[in-house]
């Protein structure tokens, strides 16, 4: 157990953050492994999540900011100039069905009787 | 050509004027409601959805499918003590009211006297009179919390009745009684030798006690006749499932009427009732806690604004005494400059005079804008 933290559903708010699932591509050398990498990047306040993962890419980035052009200049100012990524594929995230197991209910229309016995 | 009788003895329902009235209005938060503001669980859907893929569109059999009354004889043991035979004690029908129907079409003589403990649900009254009997009110009181008590009864001269029906927990209430308040309404039963009709739709909606069938009482088993359902539970209203429980002479005397009238409940409703026994109990106690929740908001609520409310301990209502003498004018009143929606309770019947039905199947934010317009208008 590493902490806990509410999932929530920021559609329902008037201030949404916007999020962007990053894809990066590295180049490793003798000096430097994906922990390295990692390490690096985890320690950016914007990161939400990282992972390494199997496939056509390496790493897995969330980030989150007040702004797309917040979003991007991170990506562009502090994730791309670091030597060992050699590339970035940014997916800005449009709607969020699910997280963490908990399914976010889209508003369904009461379509009740207004009065019934 | 012109209706029956039996049939234009019933005036239209009381709910039904105030019903039109919300229609014409826009933006009504409405705690008038009688049924479950969330859709029935996703699993029971799915069932439906795939039997009808399957192509299963055809009659059951007359009672519903074994497998279902089989699940129901299982559910209704491990819940609430009650045994009964899926071969020869169940009925499935179409909705609770279907079952409450056929109860008196089943036992109900002409000229029969049925006992109905009131302020209770709208069809029992009507039920009756269509098959033929009289109905003698037996009004509960604030004074007991909306319990039938012996004393009640005896006051009403229930005694004389052939039959009696009484459902808790209560619509319109939101009462509910224990295992040794309902023994001295079983032991009028027996005493009298009374026929029992038990609405228990909202078993699964007791929030301060386990809900007790009074069939499980001593000598109530021969004599009682429990209608139940998916309606409240799962939310299932609109696909109209219920169930019967009697003994099997009974059982067969309402399947007689069954088979002739509705032949059997909805095959697709039943499909998703199997699924929702088999899967569905943490959709229930999500459901129930969340009307729990609210339960206790609105009765808190109703404390601190000075609105007398007994504390309701079941189903999805609660019954506050009317601020105003005229429950009627108050509720269209309060309709009409705040936009809010209850039911006045004479719609209700006897005992209902002087209080309002405030429903809480309505999301909690909804709830509380509600709360605050009725207590501006009541200040």
């Amino acid at each position: 157990m590493r902490g806990y933290r509410a999932v929530v559903d920021w559609h329902r708010l008037d201030e949404e953050p916007v999020r962007a699932e990053i894809e990066l591509n590295v180049t490793l050398d003798h000096e430097t492994g994906y922990d390295d990498i990692a390490e690096r990047l985890a320690r950016f306040d914007p990161v939400e999540s990282l992972h390494l993962v199997s496939g056509e890419y390496d790493f897995m980035m969330e980030v989150e900011g007040e702004s797309m052009r917040e979003v991007s200049t991170f990506v562009s100012d502090k994730v791309a100039p670091v030597p060992e990524i050699t590339q970035t594929v940014t997916h800005y995230v449009m709607a969020t069905y699910k997280e963490q197991g908990i399914e976010f209910e889209s508003d369904h229309d009461d379509d009740r009787l207004s009065v019934s016995p | 050509m012109k209706p029956a009788d039996r049939v234009q003895q019933v005036p239209p329902s009381g709910i039904r004027r105030f019903f039109e009235l919300a229609e014409q209005r826009d933006e009504v938060i409405s705690l008038g409601v009688g049924e479950p503001d969330f859709p029935a669980p996703w699993a029971a859907r799915d069932a439906a959805i795939t039997s009808l893929e399957r192509g299963r569109t055809s009659y059951t059999a007359n009672r519903g499918r074994l497998e279902l009354r089989e699940a129901i004889a299982t559910h209704v043991e491990d819940n609430y003590d009650l045994a009964y035979d899926p071969e020869a004690e169940i009925v499935v029908t179409a909705g609770a009211s279907e079952g409450i129907d056929l109860a008196f079409r089943a036992l109900v003589n002409p000229g029969d006297t049925v006992a109905v403990a009131q302020p209770c649900y709208v069809s029992y009254v009507p039920g009756v009179l269509f098959a033929g009997g009289e109905v003698l009110s037996v009004p509960t009181r604030r004074r007991d919390a909306f319990k039938l008590t012996y004393d009640a009864l005896d006051a009403a001269g229930a005694g004389e009745a052939e039959m009696l029906v009484l459902c808790y927990p209560n619509n319109p209430t939101g009462a509910t009684m224990t295992g040794d308040e309902l023994s001295e309404v079983a032991e009028f039963a027996r005493e009298h030798d009374l026929t029992v009709l038990s609405d228990e739709i909202y078993a699964a909606l007791s929030y301060e006690h386990e809900h007790t069938s009074i069939a499980t009482l001593p000598g109530m088993r021969e004599r009682t006749v429990v209608c139940n359902g998916f309606s409240k539970a799962y939310a299932m209203t609109g696909l109209r499932l219920g169930y019967v429980l009697a003994p099997p002479e009974i059982a067969t005397a309402m399947n007689r009427v069954h088979q002739y009238t509705l032949l059997s409940a909805p095959t697709t409703a039943q499909e998703a009732a199997i699924e929702a026994l088999s899967s569905c109990d943490d959709a229930v106690a999500e459901m129930r806690s969340r009307y729990d929740r609210r339960r206790k908001l609105l009765l808190s609520r109703f404390e601190e604004m000075g609105l007398d409310c007994f504390r309701a301990t079941g189903a999805f209502y609660a019954f506050p005494e009317c601020p105003r003498e005229d429950a009627g004018e108050f509720a269209e009143e309060l309709l009409d400059e705040t936009g809010v929606a209850v039911v006045p309770g004479p719609a209700f019947g006897d005992g209902g005079e002087g209080h309002l039905r405030v429903s809480y199947a309505t999301g909690i934010d909804d709830l509380k804008e509600a709360l605050d317009r009725i207590e501006a208008f009541i200040s």
